[in-house]
């Protein structure tokens, strides 16, 4: 490891923009001729739209133009669509609903897009938006999924009949059956994983120009997957072909899955463009974020899980309710199954497992995957599930799970995934170690002295990243492949160019992606440029989520420069008059080994490029490409350990400590990854502490700003107590698992494990706020 | 419209603007300083945290005409030339950003904090003072690591300052 190689900590090259304030988000970005978008949206949680009366709006000061859905229909825009295929147990395919960007018959959430405004000012679009006279039938709504089967409930798609978009399972229904009869003990729990807004602290925007001289469209949208975004407006929105669309994400404030969706805006903002000659900006504010950004989570289940006389799981049944919300977004389908159900094995060996996933339409805003993606939810369920079964049975919860551990790789589960690498008591030895678990009772007393209660709650979670193998995913339903690019250009003074399809949108790609090249060639970090999020540049990507930039992104980086270095040798070997064999880089230079021939790197590269001396045959130039496809997923796993005081009076929860102990395979940029590590414990904590979005029965959001929907504050935390002890991914080149959910995936539990261990009460729901807390303590004295 | 007139990161500007204009507009729309930033439209991100006449106030909470004579310090005039402030030296230094979005009121706020605060920072005061402020990326770790170490390099280098003088 050089000083700026793989495995050292080095600073980010980013920084430099963002902490000047020289960053350049989608609102900073200003087209000749812009103007600015307004959108018309329901106040209705579900309605008919009886009449849409645009003429005052049209008169209103600066107004360029004023839209309706029925003119996007008119034009041949397509209706948005869920882009992975479940099948219901039944054979029968999902029921997807119409989705248009701009709806023209009915709504079916407060916030659904109605009309667009086009105006001089940001200010005058507003306030033509709120002369636009729409008149509405008020229909019932329905938004607890629970209930929106039962008989009565409004139907809100005329595709899904009793609002059931599918009824899915997975693994073995026999032989759990048989497993649970010969059971000696069977615990029980029903567990509700509450419904999150992602918040990204940059709301989504978009900048749609179209230029009439070139019949062409540019898109700058937050965008965590520029390629997939223009490969789905074009193929199923038909706003263009994708040669005559370009899409942009640039600096990207934040995106944890919220940014990966083709929302309706974009769309509407290119769309609107062309019919009004001008270029077309829209920026959220906060309380659009709140209704229209994809929501997170929202899963009712009722779990059961079988042990032997000696605690050894038998088997786990799993019946889970997922509310995909209004309309079907578009990876809505698979977070609840093959990116949740095939976690429930956990870190176990189980024998026999059956999940059963309904998905389930409400007039809320759309659910998709968020930060983990159905993996917190499993790991949710498994984690309550073994803590709670330690504690019935009077036994350590450490030494539970240590019981049941998989300890041989590979290891085959009842629900598809392959375990490849782990050590999962190695995680679970550091994290009790790191927590001082032995020490837990002295603390526990020294706390019920000043009054509080004190608890301590694990979590051993799994996770399945690097997302995926394409033929893999593409037999489960998925209608994209999902490898990645690379490009590796290397120009002729021996600086470099790295074109990525993933997308960076604080995980710092410019950085790890660079430390990669610099650790191979040893070209100097400021001599290496990753450049990402431009359809324009960047051929074809997959894009970032599902913590696959590593795994995936990294692994295309690799393959390319392989073919880079071979043809470099190649070049060196011929200027040295020596066998190619012989050739290695270091230190800038390839060199005969052994000797002290060598050629600079960048006269190679100069070489190269003049293409006066190459090898017969050779053509110019220096240019790799490589797609990548994994072999499996990539399983990164770890334990975390909360320790909790609460206050009886009051329902106070502090956290006093919270130690994570992660499998991340191997890691090119340690503060990197303990940063990502910080950040999804926060976003787990206020899962389990602070966050939660609330809809009244009406459908009105009740959380939709930062006065409402509870956000975790440096106060509300911490500091962190972050190690890795890690074992080689060895389904890929770098060895690399992922990082980038796992804190959002392993603390809930352990937060909830923790509170409940210190009220006694094992019945509390997330988010466990003070007055939750409080009840759940009261109701343990009655 | 009223006329605004500005003195901005040392440098006199004016325009005008609707008297509905807050300070983050202006700045941003007018003036194209787009370094600060608006992430909410309840003045309780932090985002746009910009120093009015010494003092950190979060531009979304006040018009610009009422700014109006005022001198305003934005992130884009914090550096000294190529030199970054200790502020934004520290926040690159402990990995206090991710997508950068919050960063720029993260500083300004950081920056006036250790300012009001020349005895010295705990965490525990890092934390409470940085309420207004929410970053979704961070977790706050490496945010409050940063403004701590900032806090102790500025000290040092008044403590240097007046050993020189």
């Amino acid at each position: 490891m050089g000083i700026e190689g793989v495995g050292a900590r080095v600073a980010r090259k980013e920084d430099k923009r963002f902490i000047t304030g020289a960053g350049r988000y989608v609102d900073d970005m200003v087209v000749p001729g812009m103007k600015h978008a307004a959108f018309v949206r329901s106040p209705h949680a579900h309605a008919q739209i009886k009449k849409i009366d645009v003429k005052k709006a049209q008169g209103m000061p600066g107004v360029i133009g004023v839209l309706t859905g029925k003119e996007l229909k008119a034009d041949g825009i397509g209706n948005l669509i869920c882009g992975w295929m479940i099948h219901s147990k039944d054979g029968s395919p999902m029921k997807m609903g119409a989705w248009s960007p701009l709806a023209f018959d009915r709504v079916r959430y407060v916030g659904d897009a109605v009309v667009i405004v086009v105006a001089e000012t940001k200010g005058q679009a507003r306030d033509a938006a709120e002369a636009v006279e729409i008149t509405y039938k008020e229909l019932k709504a329905v938004v607890d999924a629970s209930k929106a089967m039962d008989k009565g409930a409004p139907q809100i798609h005329p595709e899904a009949d009793n609002n059931l978009i599918f009824d899915w399972d997975i693994g073995n229904a026999d032989d759990t059956a048989a497993a649970f009869g010969k059971a000696a003990h069977v615990v029980k729990m029903d567990i509700i994983n509450n419904r999150l807004v992602p918040n990204a602290m940059e709301p989504r925007a978009a900048l749609g120009h179209y230029d009439k001289a070139e019949d062409h469209y540019t898109c700058w949208t937050t965008s965590q997957n520029p390629h997939v975004a223009r490969l789905v407006m074009s193929a199923f929105y038909n706003v263009a072909p994708e040669n005559k669309l370009r899409v942009i994400a640039p600096d990207v404030g934040g995106g944890f899955g919220s940014k990966i969706y083709i929302y309706p805006e974009e769309i509407v903002c290119l769309w609107a463009s062309k019919k009004t000659g001008v270029p077309v900006k829209w920026v959220a504010d906060r309380t659009e974020s709140f209704l229209t950004d994809a929501h997170g989570r929202d899963h009712h289940t009722h779990a059961e899980m079988a042990f032997d006389k000696d605690h050894r799981i038998l088997g786990l049944k799993v019946e889970t309710q997922a509310n995909l919300g209004a309309y079907m977004s578009l990876f809505s389908s698979a977070t609840p199954t093959y990116l949740y159900a095939t976690l429930l094995s956990g870190q176990y060996n189980i024998p026999a497992i059956h999940a059963n996933v309904k998905a389930i339409y409400t007039n809320t805003a759309p659910v998709d995957a968020y930060r983990g993606a159905g993996r917190p939810e499993a790991t949710f369920v498994m984690e309550r599930m073994m803590e709670t079964a330690a504690r019935q049975f009077g036994v350590s919860p450490a030494e539970l799970r240590r019981k049941n551990f998989v300890t041989s790789f590979p290891h085959q589960t009842p629900v598809i995934m392959c375990y490849d690498a782990g050590d999962y008591a190695a995680s679970l030895d550091a994290a009790m170690q790191a927590s001082d678990y032995a020490g837990f009772a002295k603390r526990k007393a020294a706390a019920a002295n000043k009054g509080l209660l004190r608890g301590i709650g694990m979590s051993c979670y799994i996770e399945a990243c690097g997302i995926a193998p394409s033929a893999a995913v593409g037999s489960l339903g998925a209608g994209v492949g999902l490898w990645e690019s690379a490009e590796v250009r290397v120009n002729a003074v021996g600086t470099i160019e790295v074109l990525t399809g993933s997308h960076s949108h604080g995980q710092g790609h410019e950085t790890t992606f660079a430390q990669l090249v610099n650790e191979r060639f040893g070209v100097p970090l400021d001599s290496v440029s990753i450049v990402h999020g431009d359809t324009d540049k960047v051929q074809m990507g997959m894009g970032t989520y599902g913590s696959r930039s590593g795994a995936v992104g990294m692994s295309a980086i690799v393959k390319a420069l392989d073919k880079v270095e071979a043809k470099a040798k190649k070049i060196a070997a011929h200027l040295l008059e020596a066998d190619e064999g012989d050739i290695i880089i270091e230190n800038g230079a390839l060199k005969v080994a052994g000797t002290d021939k060598n050629v600079p790197w960048f006269q190679m590269a100069l070489a190269a490029y003049t293409a006066h001396n190459l090898p017969g045959g050779m053509e110019p130039g220096l240019k790799e490409t490589a797609f990548y496809d994994p072999s499996n997923f990539t399983f990164p796993a770890g334990c975390y350990i909360c320790e909790v005081e609460v206050d009886p009076e009051t329902g106070v929860t502090e956290i006093v400590q919270f130690v994570a102990a992660d499998d991340f395979g191997n890691i090119i940029n340690p503060m990197i990854v303990e940063g990502q590590v910080h950040g999804g414990l926060a976003q787990g904590i206020g899962q389990a502490l602070l966050e939660g979005a609330h809809y009244d029965n009406s459908g009105q959001l009740l959380t939709a700003s930062y006065m409402d929907y509870t956000m975790p504050r440096a106060g509300d935390l911490p500091s962190f107590k972050v190690s890795t002890s890690n074992t080689p991914c060895p389904g890929n080149p770098l060895g690399i698992k992922g990082c980038g959910e796992a804190g959002a995936i392993g603390s809930p539990p352990a937060v909830i494990n923790a509170i409940t261990d210190a009220i006694g009460s094992n019945d509390l729901a997330m988010p466990a706020s003070p007055s939750t807390v409080w009840a759940a303590i009261r109701a343990t004295k009655h | 419209m009223s006329d605004v007139s500005l003195m901005v990161n040392g440098k006199r500007v004016s325009g005008a603007a609707e008297d509905r204009t807050l300070l983050v507009h202006f700045l941003r729309e007018n003036l194209g300083l787009t370094g600060t930033h608006v992430g909410c439209d309840t003045s309780q991100c932090g985002a746009c945290v910009v120093h009015v006449d010494g003092k950190a106030v979060k531009s979304c909470t006040m018009l610009a005409v009422q700014a109006s004579g005022s001198t305003v310090l934005t992130i884009e005039g914090l550096a000294n030339g190529a030199d970054l402030h200790p502020v934004q030296a520290a926040f690159k230094e402990h990995h206090g950003l991710q997508c950068g979005f919050c960063t720029p009121g993260m500083i300004m706020t950081a920056t006036d904090m250790i300012s009001r605060h020349p005895e010295g920072l705990d965490e525990a005061t890092v934390r409470a003072e940085l309420d207004g402020n929410i970053c979704r990326c961070t977790g706050y770790h490496n945010i409050v690591k940063a403004i701590l170490a900032a806090s102790m390099t500025m000290k040092g280098s008044k403590g240097k300052a007046k050993q020189a003088a």
